[in-house]
């Protein structure tokens, strides 16, 4: 909401008070404000004058000479004739045309002509434009800083060409400085109005925000009609039926006869400019002008095309074709309420006008319509046409009833000042359920309790009359009646508000809550936590990706057609299709981030991520999809391999207190290359094995299959990427710690070299070796894998450390051998391990 | 005799002053002292002569002998020495050297950001809560006092799974579904992801990160809605923080405001980040909107609370003078270790 402060001068006195003041404190008590602009503030040497000459360059034929009079204004150029020459390339210039006049040495605010803005403005000199001087610069609008949205058309590709009409008494200012001549230089705030303040959406409501916040009073804009000298009376000209009372709650509708639609006056033109509105005609401007000062959207038709002197307020038709200002035919629904005639549709309530009954520059009797539509229906008509209007955003926000008589009232009022034509006497006023204020009993000890503050009842009196607050009642009531524009005061805390801006916020005490609470957080953050800080300690770089992918991404890994990572989640309205649906897993955006580093060429990158995916779970009785996190590992680099990546993983199990995964190898998994993928798996609970599980899964990992890698533009990389289901390891994850006693007896320890046959696993060699070494096989290490010389094709050698213990004494030789031989035997029998000699 | 023994001991000093190692000395050790070696063979052949003169060249070989093995350890003490020297002059090391990596691993400044909002709040007494990233709207507008026509539901703003499901657009549903199931005292925040429909730009993210608060228990004040922040702040940003709070309009509270800090980069004094202002805007808050208590059951008389919630990227970019939000979710490794 643009609030010129001149604007705000009509109805309070804020002379006294600098504009930075008022900024501040209209912030502190609510009106918070997005810029503070300040007009023409560096616009110096800029002068009025008069075209009197205008002669063709001899060398350029887009180019004029122009012999201006500035009057008694000393600069640098003035010939013997009294005249200054400026060249200029503008289309619109005539020999006595009055425009500002940019001096050689003077600094306008820009930018020039065709250029981006200039921090600082513009400097203009003296300069020869193809050989002819020019001491200074003839400015548009734009060049003196208004933006082009607000310039009227007449002279928006051109010079300011300033009217004598429009201009009052320009004749008399040739040679002043432009701005003072205009009364350029002010500042224009910017205030951010939140939704429950549409009442702020109008300079009577800012005024009124400013008058309680300064302690001053304010007074209404004068809607005194004077003269009422048209012919009749409105009653005359029009009667108005509303045929939907819900969506129009009141119809005010006033005549205006002999109407001269021509430019308004600058300072209406000013006003407008200055609040963000580019002037059309007086009699468009002023109802502008009134709905920015009261908030109140108006509309004028032409009476000659309101047939049948009836304005009636219904549903259209649906299928009905209609066209709008803007000269677009628009289809329309039953629901969307019209204004009619006698015969037809002439305007989409509270939207846009009809092109049928547009005022034109020969109409000579209008009607005024000031009116409250419901805002629910505007937003739907709105929205379903795809046409907001200021009108109809207005609307939507929300419009005190009580305003179309004073705001049709004040149209008139303006329409006999500026000459614009001639008023009826009398409105047709249909207002079917008045308005009134919400009376509501707040309490004084309430609001001290929730502000933590102690004021009196006096004082918050006080402070809500001057907010045109009414209060009643005594002791701790308060009695309050709003004034009806204030449509948020309804309930207590809405007055708890008022009082605690009105107080000041940087009033109210600072203290702290005084119970005391211990601080938690839920164990599944702790071990995701554990989680984060073991793979950091492990060299890992976290990563944080889009929840919302694309579908394509399960392609792209060759995820299979029936597979569950396709029961996407969808977005009904997605920003684009690969942001349209929510993850199932974390790989895909893992490989896009890890292709997008080594596109960057980036030799090697270790990542994580952890994550939430989800499953569409169509039984749930929230309809919420099932989320659960998972954790993400991608490697790619020197030194990387399927072993680097297992480390990670069961140390990163580890410390989560899953102490003995077992890995699985998988070859049938799309996303992996499949002699080299294994299942992450890991003993199952007491309930599931019951079920006849064995082992619970946590999760896949292994060396991304080569077409992925091609996929994702990563032709011979091999990447290692890993993917873990949080909920799984959330069941099996301990984080008690226990102690064991240190041995007190000294270990014995093997060293066994085996021959077996090339695809004999180590894990199962393994198994075998812990299942017999028992009770006294500490522990059972890989240290060697041999394959070639000695060693028949076919064929590996695999070599352990074996260490055995007695937690209860020294073992003799004999108990060690007695052990060890049944070790090596079963591994014989079962496996056919051969021992070799080391 | 007593000429041959000191012609030895002459010897062992000459042949002393040449050995340059252990073994040369072992060898000198050997040739005088050990089994037949010089010094021995004339203490056997002492047997021959008379008792006086066994006597008297006795105790010369025994002085000689001691003289000699004194002589011996010196020797293999200052050839270790020297062998050690000798040792560490071969080992010596280009201390400018690089070292051998072992990096640790960096956290996401995203999760850096909130784990150091998170840790302010749990010294304060917050508990750390959470809830789904897909929501229902009941929990995200209705449960919070946001209108039927409220701007923020349009399809325009928050991304819809059904009518009555969406991505949710704050941290706020979980205080929602925390008032649900919990009595107060309430003490609570919860950070996680939000949704909105903005396109990616240097200043916007359709999926950003938020923290909010809670707090809900008998004779809680505004007054304590601002003691709260405003230690949060100093010991966010630093001790000298100043807080500024503006009075603005949030659905779910009333009343609400805005809180400014002042700016952690220049003090106050107005600088690019702060835009001049000397302040800068970092947090929403108010008293939870009577309404939204109601959701939760509780007796609004009895009952009062405070609501606060923070844009974690927009702490994160101010915090460490990142200008462009897209470089979070990029992940270039390069961006990531400058968090180290």
């Amino acid at each position: 909401m643009l609030v010129p402060v001149e604007w705000i001068n009509d109805y309070i006195d804020l002379k006294d008070i600098s504009t930075e003041e008022f900024c501040e404190k209209m912030i502190m008590s609510g009106s918070n404000l997005e810029t503070c602009e300040y007009f023409c503030q560096d616009m110096e040497n800029v002068v009025v004058g008069r075209i009197e000459k205008i002669e063709k360059h001899p060398d350029a034929d887009k180019l004029v000479v122009c012999r201006i009079n500035i009057g008694d204004k000393e600069a640098a150029g003035i010939g013997e004739d009294g005249l200054l020459q400026i060249v200029t390339g503008a289309p619109n210039v005539f020999e006595g045309a009055y425009v500002p006049v940019a001096l050689h040495k003077s600094h306008i605010p820009g930018p020039l002509h065709g250029q981006p803005k200039q921090e600082g403005g513009v400097k203009i000199t003296k300069g020869k434009l193809r050989g002819v001087e020019s001491f200074g610069m003839l400015c548009s609008a734009g060049e003196l800083g208004f933006e082009d949205k607000v310039v009227p058309i007449a002279h928006r590709e051109g010079i300011w060409i300033l009217d004598p009409k429009v201009y009052d008494g320009i004749e008399d200012q040739i040679g002043k400085d432009f701005a003072e001549a205009l009364e350029l230089k002010q500042a224009v705030v910017d205030f951010e109005i939140t939704p429950n303040r549409p009442d702020c959406l109008a300079m009577i409501g800012m005024a009124r925000e400013a008058a309680a916040t300064f302690g001053k009073s304010f007074s209404y804009p004068d809607t005194t009609i004077q003269n009422a000298d048209g012919e009749g009376k409105s009653a005359d000209y029009v009667d108005v039926e509303i045929r939907n009372e819900d969506a129009c709650r009141r119809y005010v509708a006033r005549i205006v006869t002999d109407v001269k639609v021509e430019q308004s006056p600058w300072w209406l033109q000013k006003r407008l400019m200055y609040a963000g509105m580019r002037p059309i005609n007086n009699i468009v401007d002023i109802t502008n002008f009134v709905m920015l000062e009261y908030g109140q959207p108006l509309h004028a038709f032409d009476i000659k095309e309101v047939h049948g002197g009836k304005i009636i307020v219904e549903n259209a038709q649906p299928g009905e074709t209609f066209t709008t200002l803007d000269e677009t035919e628009r289809t329309l629904e039953g629901d969307m309420l019209m204004i009619k005639d006698a015969e037809r549709s002439i305007a989409v309530a509270g939207v846009m006008g009809g092109l049928n009954s547009e005022i034109e520059e020969d109409t000579k009797t209008i009607i005024i319509e000031s009116a409250n539509f419901n805002g629910d229906s505007v937003r739907t008509t709105a929205k379903k046409l795809g046409l907001r209007t200021e009108a109809s955003s207005r609307f939507e926000k929300g419009i005190d009833p009580n305003l179309t008589e004073a705001a049709a009232d004040r149209v008139c009022r303006l329409i006999e000042m500026i000459g614009a034509g001639k008023v009826c006497e009398g409105s047709v006023d249909r207002y079917p359920a008045p308005q009134s204020a919400k009376v509501l009993d707040v309490r004084v000890s309430r609001i001290n309790h929730v502000l933590g503050i102690d004021v009196s009842r006096d004082d918050m009196v006080a402070m809500l009359e001057g907010l045109e607050i009414k209060v009643e009642g005594s002791g701790d009531i308060m009695t309050v009646t709003p004034p009806t524009v204030r449509q948020d005061l309804l309930e207590e805390e809405d007055y708890i508000e008022e009082i605690a801006r009105m107080y000041g916020y940087d009033k109210l005490p600072v203290t702290l809550p005084k119970g005391n609470n211990e601080a938690g957080m839920p164990y599944e953050r702790t071990i995701r936590d554990m989680a984060r800080e073991a793979l950091c300690g492990l060299g890992l770089n976290e990563i944080q990706t889009y929840s919302f992918v694309s579908p394509s991404g399960v392609d792209k890994i060759r995820i299979g057609e029936d597979s569950w990572e396709r029961a996407f989640v969808k977005i009904i309205n997605p920003l684009g299709e690969e942001n349209s649906v929510m993850r199932t897993v974390l790989t895909p955006n893992m490989l896009e981030v890890l292709a997008r580093n080594y596109s960057r060429n980036i030799e090697k990158v270790s990542a994580f991520e952890i994550g939430n995916t989800f499953m569409d779970n169509p039984i749930s009785l929230d309809h919420l999809p099932d989320e659960d996190y998972a954790l993400c590992i991608g490697m790619y680099g020197r030194g990387e391999s399927f072993f680097t990546l297992k480390g990670i993983v069961v140390e990163l199990l580890k410390v989560l207190g899953i102490q003995k995964p077992v890995f699985v190898a998988e070859s049938e998994y799309g996303v992996y290359h499949p002699g080299r993928c294994a299942r992450i798996l890991v003993e199952a609970s007491a309930e599931m094995k019951a079920a006849g599980e064995e082992y619970e899964e946590l999760g896949i990992m292994g060396e991304i299959h080569p077409d992925v890698a091609e996929n994702y533009g990563m032709d011979g990389v091999r990447i290692y990427c890993c993917e873990l289901m949080f909920g799984a390891i959330l069941r099996k994850a301990n984080t008690e710690i226990v102690y064991t006693p240190l041995p007190k007896f000294p270990s014995t320890s093997r060293d066994i070299a085996l021959l077996v046959d090339e695809d004999m696993e180590v894990g199962r060699i393994k198994e075998v070796i812990e299942e017999k070494g028992k009770p006294i096989l500490e522990k059972v290490e890989l240290f060697d894998v041999y394959r070639g010389k000695q060693v028949e094709e076919g064929k590996k050698s695999v070599a352990f450390n074996l260490v055995y213990r007695d937690m209860e004494k020294t073992l003799t030789d004999d108990e060690v051998v007695t052990v060890h031989n049944r070790v090596l035997g079963a591994l014989k029998e079962k496996l056919n391990a051969v021992l070799r000699e080391m | 005799m007593q000429e041959q023994l000191n012609r030895i001991l002459e010897e062992a000093k000459a042949q002393m002053a040449k050995a340059k190692t252990q073994a040369e000395t072992d060898e000198i050790r050997v040739k005088l002292l050990g089994k037949k070696g010089e010094l021995t063979q004339i203490l056997r052949g002492m047997g021959k002569l008379s008792p006086e003169e066994r006597k008297e060249t006795g105790q010369m070989a025994n002085k000689v002998r001691s003289q000699i093995e004194g002589m011996l350890n010196d020797k293999f003490e200052a050839v270790k020495q020297a062998a050690k020297e000798a040792q560490f002059k071969i080992e010596k090391v280009d201390v400018t050297e690089p070292g051998v990596a072992r990096n640790l691993g960096v956290k996401h400044p995203l999760t850096r950001t909130m784990e150091e909002i998170s840790q302010v709040f749990m010294n304060m007494g917050f508990s750390i809560v959470e809830g789904p990233e897909v929501e229902t709207v009941y929990n995200n507008f209705d449960a919070l006092n946001a209108g039927p026509n409220h701007p923020a539901r349009d399809m325009t703003d928050t991304f819809y799974i059904t009518e009555d499901v969406l991505l949710r657009t704050q941290t706020s549903p979980v205080q929602v579904r925390t008032l649900l199931k919990q009595d107060p005292p309430i003490k609570v925040i919860s950070p996680g992801r939000c949704f909105r429909c903005d396109t990616p730009d240097a200043t916007h993210s359709p999926m950003f990160h938020q923290v909010e608060g809670l707090v809900v228990d008998e004779g809680i004040t505004m007054a304590d809605l601002k003691g709260t922040l405003d230690s949060f702040a100093k010991q966010l940003f630093g001790p000298d923080t100043k807080t500024k709070f503006r009075p603005h309009h949030f659905p779910f509270t009333e009343p609400s405001a805005e809180v400014d800090v002042s700016c952690f980069k220049c003090g106050g004094k107005g600088c690019r980040v702060c835009k001049g202002s000397g302040w800068i805007e970092i947090l929403g808050c108010g008293m939870v909107h009577p309404n939204v208590l109601k959701v939760g059951g509780l007796d609004t008389e009895k009952y009062t609370g405070f609501a606060f919630g923070m844009g974690v990227e927009r702490v994160a970019m101010l915090k460490y003078g990142v200008d462009d939000i897209r470089l979070f979710y990029e992940n270039d490794m390069r961006f990531i270790e400058q968090f180290k």
